[in-house]
């Protein structure tokens, strides 16, 4: 396996867990928030730097140099593949933006410590490729979240059993996968104990109420953190994808559209803010799900795409929102809050970051969404149009909860509403991403599209095994290339 | 320079301008600084007679030079060889993308120029103008598009900026309601429209319309699919083209529309919105005439569109609603022409309506103004003043005016069936996942239940 120039994965794992010990002892909260803001910058730079690094290197995976854990116990515990190089940057720009827009108000209820350890937990997850290790971290990110939950005296139920649910299936599923599991000869009790305990974490209806919960107890800027890197999409791709047959993916598919459109129905009537956004984030990242379950080279495509379009632009959504909310307290959406006026900025970037998400033209997400819709109907020609109508609802709630928001009336502020610098640059550079990305979307398809073709390959690698003479890679035709055979 | 570099350079600005347009006043909204209303307005109508200039400049080509087809190619936005999948930017130039830019920069211009004067130190002003580049784009971008794809990307830049301007006076709740039920009804639209594309992606693995719609430039095109196939596709641009055009069981948005401000309300709701319907219907023509079937619903919706438009205007109160459904009226005729198979007849009345009903909506606000000063120059009143004595009416005209008066109780009738049915659903999936997370709990899970409707507060209620 090729080695990366430097240690990025290890600095960007590492580097939050570290600085999270003197942030929690800070007891000046302003200086704590300079060093967390630094050490996310850090951070993302490292992330960036991992992603030009692992492009330069023209391979599917790569890991460290001078890889202390593989040298302390003899095993890759760290890899970069081409599926996991842009989210880390993504991760770390998700918490970059996050930590850089909360406001000196909220500062003593976001735990800026904790951030920084779900960060590490996080960024450790999505380079890690082996299953045990997934689950551990999993199971280690759910404390930032439950901590905090049991600090604002809220109750933890509904998120701990579903989590717990979900973590227990994992761990069973794990131990039934025997070590020489494949597609070819799926385990198929373990291959359902394993796709359920991802499909819990990933919010799949019905099990998706841990989601809302979350979002109605803990503080916004938790719950957008802990939700929107799509960790259990992740699992479904490390744990699932390798050994599970395409008829299972098609079937999970399946239940993925059908929760995308549940899910912008139930956006369609929340009366809150963040209920909504939480509806709208599940209806997107089960569209994500339909994608790369339907095992297409197009859709897959269309579903990479969309994961990073989506995390960036639901990411700027929601931290609209909590601006928003910051200075308003949470929003009600039955009534009209006519703040246009007073913050034309942020009701921009609602708006454009809003539209982003739903794949308008011109935006970060348009051919992702069209990639995936293409492969969707390319599986289920009727079943997939159910993403144009997930897609259609989503495009209503979003104009109406702007409409909501912004609009309506004529709002008395008794605070001033403008942006801060901090805020401003989060959210406009959130704002370029999506412009950048719409006009320019084909450096990122193609790169999408060799991730999914190289995902592809592997996987029917497994299921039809090579000669052990033959040693050249080579790929081979993947299922329902009719219309789009690969070359 | 040879024909085609010339040809090639006039296309390209014919669509650059609209873009740079919309990047000189976007940019610095976006960045946060104001433009002065001189430099945005300059900026308007250097950017339209550009565009207009270089169109005409095109028309002219091609008559001196007989050319029918003039394609301008600006190579694959998107592109994934080894799946075939491209993502083709090409503009067409051919009898009827020529006419609909040429009179979408005509009439974006006037209104472009009625506005500048219209909404001046309107505090939506930038925001007008910046929607009205957003409109011009789509405009232009879907009068030109040689793919289904590119049609697609200026129809949906049409439909935002319409429904945001329909909300354009957003600190009062109807105008905003009114913008939703617009954009609601344009997502409807803009689904069928989606899904029609991927059928016919499907059917013929392009998207270009020289291969959708056969290699003869418009309308003498063959299409490439079969009737039964044909006529799926048909109707779901049908349903798309009534979605745009607002006709029937649409209609309920149009007079709706007219909540926005006049110049927006000509230009994009009596003038070109309102007819991008009918030209995506004469764009795909030869899909018509595939099928029997297909024209006799194309018939059938125009002619009740246009008696429904004609009927329901007679009784309106206010003349831009009459105005509206008198555009409905003239727009179902269109669609009658189109499915009749009298394509340029379709467009020379298309263009004609647009450009009366242009000139009718921006006299509109001053109408009554006028007729005053021409009272006071004639020196008596001219109309009006005479009581109409009581006539008795049937029942059938009683009905007749009463299901004109409610506009067919469309909007009611959507609502009752389609809209509150599904909200009923989710609020009771809602009721459901409330009732579970409580049991969960073991007590009230939903904190948002208690949130009052707004209140300035500076902290959160947690």
């Amino acid at each position: 396996m090729l080695e990366m120039h430097l240690p990025w994965l290890e600095l960007t794992v590492l580097l939050p867990l570290l600085a999270a010990i003197p942030v929690a002892k800070m007891r000046d909260r302003e200086r704590a928030k300079v060093v967390s803001i630094a050490v996310c910058v850090a951070v993302l730079i490292a992330a960036c730097c991992e992603w030009f690094d692992f492009t330069a290197l023209r391979t599917f995976e790569a890991h460290d140099h001078w890889d202390v854990i593989q040298f302390l116990f003899r095993r890759d515990v760290f890899i970069v593949d081409k599926l996991s190089a842009p989210l880390l940057p993504l991760a770390a720009l998700i918490y970059l933006a996050a930590v850089l827009t909360t406001l000196r108000t909220k500062i003593n209820r976001f735990s800026l410590s904790w951030t920084l350890v779900a960060e590490g937990i996080l960024l450790a997850t999505i380079a890690c490729r082996e299953p045990w290790i997934i689950i551990l971290l999993l199971a280690l990110s759910v404390l930032p979240p439950w901590l905090e939950l049991r600090k604002r005296q809220q109750s933890t139920r509904v998120f701990l059993l579903h989590m717990g649910l979900s973590l227990g299936l994992l761990v069973v599923g794990q131990i039934l996968v025997s070590s020489d599991a494949s597609i070819s000869d799926p385990p198929i009790l373990a291959g359902c104990c394993l796709t359920a305990g991802a499909l819990i974490r990933s919010g799949i209806c019905p099990l998706h109420c841990w989601m809302t919960d979350l979002f109605e107890k803990a503080t916004f800027g938790t719950a957008l953190l802990f939700v929107m890197p799509m960790t259990g999409t992740y699992a479904v791709m490390r744990v699932v994808f390798p050994i599970a047959p395409t008829w299972a993916l098609q079937s999970i598919a399946v239940l993925s559209l059908a929760t995308a459109v549940y899910a912008a129905g139930m956006a369609m009537v929340q009366h809150e803010s963040r209920r909504f956004f939480c509806y709208l984030f599940l209806s997107h990242s089960s569209l994500v799900l339909v994608g790369l379950e339907v095992a297409t080279p197009i859709g897959l495509t269309g579903a990479l795409c969309v994961w990073l379009s989506v995390g960036i632009s639901l990411l700027g959504f929601g931290i609209v929102l909590r601006s928003v909310e910051a200075r308003t307290g949470r929003l009600s959406l039955d009534t009209f809050h006519g703040l246009y006026e007073h913050t034309p900025f942020l009701a921009g970037v609602f708006l454009l970051t809003g539209l982003a998400s739903i794949g308008f033209p011109g935006t970060i997400g348009f051919v992702g969404t069209e990639l995936l819709v293409e492969g969707a109907v390319d599986i289920y020609p009727h079943v997939g149009l159910a993403v144009v109508l997930a897609a259609m609802l989503n495009g209503i709630a979003v104009v109406k909860s702007y409409f909501r928001v912004f609009t309506g009336t004529h709002h008395q502020a008794s605070v001033s509403m403008v942006c801060r610098p901090t805020e401003r640059i989060a959210i406009l550079s959130i704002a370029i991403l999506i412009l950048l990305g719409g006009l320019i979307p084909q450096p990122g398809v193609a790169s999408r599209y060799r991730a999914a073709t190289e995902i592809m390959n592997r996987r029917a690698e497994s299921l039809v095994p090579p000669p052990p003479e033959e040693t050249e890679q080579r790929p081979i035709k993947t299922a329902n290339t009719n219309h789009h055979p690969m070359e | 320079m040879n024909l085609e570099s010339v040809s090639h350079f006039l296309g390209l600005v014919v669509v650059a301008s609209p873009v740079a347009l919309l990047t000189v006043l976007g940019l610095p909204m976006l960045l946060g600084f104001v433009l002065k209303e001189s430099i945005q307005t300059t900026c308007t109508k250097v950017a339209v007679l550009f565009g207009l200039f270089a169109a005409i400049s095109i028309l002219a080509l091609m008559l001196t030079t007989g050319l029918r087809y003039v394609p301008i190619e600006l190579g694959n936005w998107v592109s994934i060889e080894a799946e075939h999948f491209h993502f083709h930017l090409k503009f067409v130039f051919d009898r009827l993308s020529v006419p609909f830019t040429i009179l979408s920069f005509v009439l974006c211009g006037t209104v472009g120029a009625f506005a500048s004067v219209y909404l001046h130190r309107e505090r939506g002003f930038s925001r007008f103008f910046l929607l009205y580049a957003f409109f011009l784009l789509g405009m232009i971008v879907s009068s030109l598009a040689g793919t289904i794809e590119t049609l697609f990307f200026g129809w949906e830049l049409v439909g935002l900026s319409s429904a945001l301007l329909v909300a354009y006076f957003h600190d009062r709740p109807g105008p905003v309601r009114n913008g939703h039920r617009v954009w609601t009804v344009y997502r409807v639209a803009d689904a069928a429209f989606l899904v029609a594309a991927l059928a016919m992606h499907h059917l013929t693995g392009e998207g270009d319309f020289a291969v959708l719609m056969g290699s003869g430039p418009w309308p003498e095109g063959t299409t490439a699919i079969g009737p039964g196939a044909a006529l799926a596709v048909g109707l779901l641009l049908l349903v798309a083209a009534a979605g745009k055009s607002g006709m029937v069981p649409f209609s309920g948005w149009l007079p709706r529309a007219m909540e926005g401000p006049t110049p927006s309300s000509a230009i994009f709701y009596g003038a070109l919105s309102v007819h991008l319907g009918t030209f995506l219907l004469l764009r795909v023509s030869p899909l018509l005439d595939e099928s029997l079937f297909l024209k006799i619903a194309v018939i059938a919706l125009g002619a009740v569109s246009a008696v429904f438009g004609a009927t329901v205007s007679r009784v309106q109160s206010d003349v831009k609603n009459a105005l509206a459904f008198a555009s409905l009226t003239q727009v179902g005729i269109i669609t009658v022409e189109i499915g009749l198979g009298l394509h340029y007849v379709a467009l020379v009345h298309m263009i004609g309506h647009a450009c009366l009903r242009t000139l009718q909506l921006l006299r509109a606000p001053s109408a009554l103004k006028d007729l005053q000063l021409l009272e006071d120059a004639v020196g008596t009143h001219l109309t009006g003043d005479e009581a109409q004595p009581t006539r008795s009416a049937s029942p059938l005209r009683l009905w007749l005016y009463r299901f004109a008066l409610e506009r067919g109780s469309l909007d009611a009738l959507l609502d009752e069936w389609i809209v509150r049915p599904f909200l009923l659903v989710f609020r009771v999936f809602d009721r459901w996942e409330r009732r579970w997370t409580d049991w969960l709990t073991g007590s009230s899970s939903r904190e948002s239940d208690r949130l009052a409707p707004y209140s300035d507060r500076l902290e959160d209620v947690t």
